[in-house]
């Protein structure tokens, strides 16, 4: 047998089991058990079925945002604050207001964007890019300031003497406390740029590194320990809801 | 005798029996008769609990306006357990006299002795203009509705303020940082060399379009699933022009797939700008940065597809990653490719470090993108935020001495209030 008639026994196969199971399941719970399996036979090789689930999952994807970026965005926070009747009968609640004009500066920029479609007038959309990635910009660096900066300071300031209820309880509040505190100041040295790492400073760079891995690996065992749930929910999708062999 | 006793149970159960038809007329009998409305009415309804006093009703501090604050001191008898007060209700009006219509705000459980009244904007659904007079009075409940009133207090005119007094140490960091800023861009302005130290992940950009050239397949550049204004997609659009410059110098390909549609229209900026700096604008492509989905694993499912069937010789993940860091970086070990990330997400970083060949770890990224455009304006910032790390230093420092003897103040003056 060569290649391709393998290929049309598979497809036959393929299509003679979600048929059964369409019969067994009802048809939504087997699209979704066979896209499962389509995506998941990515992990063979690249191959006709993956590809199938990348495109139609791309493509609706890419339509469902593109609704609910019209109706989640452009005409609750643009059509329905420069002229509210017009969204009477999708957004009862949003018709009622009183018609805000400001909202005709974002129309504004909004244009400005698409002048990029011109080929004229192309370079008028930099104006608007810039306006946007230059305001939201500035305004993250207050919140950057906030979060990264003086939050984490206050989070740091820990007394490195802990009054535990015994002993143990004190040593070990106390060395939690002076670890955080040095893995903090050596972390933060590793990430100075304008002076070379050679000498105390190199040293004190390199427990800082050392940290960081340690910090990275807890990071790494947590992460995965979620992604292991999120397929055993799969798994549970396709025994369960599919073949129905958990009770 | 055994007559006898039958005759005896045969009587017992006779009267059980009645027993159980008469009680029932009797209860029905009692039920039916008329009630004594009288008694009813004459029964006292409980004593008012002594009212709450209110203490304080003032304009909302460090707000935009539309709110009041309420204090007062519970009633005496409110020992918190709910039953001899049952809540307080907090009435406002509005009547310049203070003695017009009273409405009722909201209804509070006992104990509590703060709330604070807010209301929206004009043209909202609950407006509380600002500039208005308002009155308060509070209500504490009793057991079957009884109340007590306490006297009325105001006018309280509610007001926003322009300054958030809670926020100080943030204005301050600004200030600070944007002086560093300033002054190290007029150093870098100035002609003086301000030293970056050496990044193993910078140098291996060239290696990577150098490999991507002879081996004559492209070179794929991922963006992330960040926005355009956010810091590490700003950087990664500095490090794209410099990749970008150098394809376009020899003249190998390039793949750009885009989460975000403005992110998209930035990078085709970026990459035409490039191309034309490196004095081949006639080899840009524009559909070589194209849009893909804005849907988080849609794109993964396209983007390691690509990887696979295209099979790029170096793979770039420079920007703001998500749970898809690994999806792409293993896809991209598999498809043999060369592979630089770099991000600020610290969650991701693991895994960019287990499945890449360099990683710019969190500010190592911004220090790439200042280091490879040569930028002043970029050189300058990151020489102020290593001046803003030895203030972070200097403040952990006297931070943990204050938290170690006691002094609460300085810790006070470095606590953000929202």
């Amino acid at each position: 047998m060569n290649t391709k008639m393998i290929s049309w026994g598979i497809f036959v196969l393929v299509v003679l089991v979600f048929a059964y199971s369409v019969f067994q399941t009802g048809l939504f719970v087997t699209v979704g058990a066979f896209l499962t399996l389509f995506i998941m036979s990515f992990l063979y090789k690249d191959n006709a079925y993956y590809k199938f689930a990348e495109h139609l999952f791309v493509g609706v994807s890419a339509a469902y945002w593109m609704v609910m970026g019209f109706w989640g965005t452009l005409v609750p926070n643009l059509v329905a604050k420069l002229y509210p009747p017009i969204v009477g009968g999708a957004l009862p609640a949003l018709a009622e207001k009183e018609p805000n004009y400001w909202f005709l500066i974002p129309l504004a920029l909004g244009v400005l964007l698409l002048m990029r479609l011109s080929p004229v007038g192309g370079w008028i959309s930099r104006w608007a890019l810039a306006f946007i990635v230059g305001t939201t910009a500035g305004l993250n660096l207050v919140r950057y300031l906030r979060s990264d900066f003086i939050q984490q300071v206050n989070n740091t300031m820990l007394p490195l003497y802990v009054e535990g209820s015994n002993g143990m309880d004190t040593f070990i509040s106390s060395f939690s406390n002076i670890f955080i505190f040095i893995g903090v100041l050596c972390g933060l040295v590793y990430f100075f740029f304008s002076k070379e790492h050679k000498g105390f400073f190199g040293v004190t760079a390199r427990i800082g590194i050392l940290v960081l891995m340690l910090t990275f690996g807890a990071g790494f065992g947590y992460t995965v320990m979620a992604r292991i749930s999120l397929l055993a929910g799969r798994m549970a999708y396709l025994l369960d809801d599919w073949l129905g062999l958990i009770n | 005798m055994r007559d006898y006793l039958l005759s005896r149970h045969l009587l017992l159960l006779t009267v059980i029996f009645g027993l159980f038809l008469v009680c029932p007329l009797m209860a029905q009998t009692e039920d039916a008769e008329p009630m004594d409305t009288a008694a009813a009415e004459a029964e006292p309804l409980p004593e008012p609990p002594p009212p709450a006093k209110l203490t304080s009703v003032e304009d909302s501090p460090n707000d935009h306006g539309h709110s009041v604050d309420l204090s007062w001191e519970l009633s005496p008898i409110d020992d918190g357990s709910g039953n001899v007060v049952m809540g307080y209700e907090i009435w406002r009006a509005e009547a310049a006299d203070g003695r017009g219509e009273f409405k009722m705000r909201r209804r509070l459980p006992y104990g509590v002795t703060f709330f604070s009244d807010r209301g929206d904007k004009p043209g909202g659904p609950d407006p509380m203009p600002n500039g208005k007079e308002y009155w308060y009075k509070i209500r504490t409940i009793g057991p079957q509705g009884v109340y007590s009133e306490s006297a009325v207090v105001g006018p309280v005119v509610p007001e926003g303020e322009w300054f958030h007094t809670g926020k100080t140490p943030v204005a301050v960091a600004v200030v600070v940082f944007f002086f560093f800023t300033v002054y190290f861009i007029f150093v870098a302005r100035s002609g003086k060399e301000l030293y970056v130290r050496p990044l193993s992940g910078i140098s291996a950009v060239d290696e990577a379009i150098g490999r991507a050239t002879e081996m004559g397949k492209p070179i794929m550049y991922v963006l992330g699933l960040g926005t355009a204004s956010d810091i590490a997609t700003i950087c990664s659009f500095t490090i794209l022009s410099r990749v970008s410059k150098k394809v376009a110098m020899h003249q190998s390909s390039l793949m750009v797939p885009c989460y975000d549609p403005i992110v998209m229209t930035v990078a085709q900026e970026v990459v035409k700008n490039a191309y034309t700096e490196a004095g081949r604008p006639d080899s840009y492509e524009e559909d070589s940065v194209f849009f893909v989905t804005q849907s988080q694993f849609a794109y993964v499912a396209a983007v390691n597809g690509m990887m696979l069937r295209e099979r790029p010789a170096s793979n770039f993940y420079l920007g703001m990653f998500h749970a898809e860091s690994l999806l792409l970086a293993e896809t991209g070990s598999l498809a043999g490719s060369i592979q630089i990330s770099g991000t600020d997400q610290v969650a991701q970083l693991p895994f960019f470090i287990v499945a890449c060949d360099y990683t710019l770890i969190g500010e190592e990224l911004y220090a790439a993108s200042a280091y490879l455009s040569g930028e002043p304006t970029l050189l300058g910032s990151l020489k102020a935020e290593d001046w803003g790390k030895g203030i972070f230093i200097a403040l952990v420092i006297v931070g943990v001495v204050a938290a170690t003897t006691g002094w609460q103040q300085f810790i006070d003056w470095l606590t953000v209030r929202l």
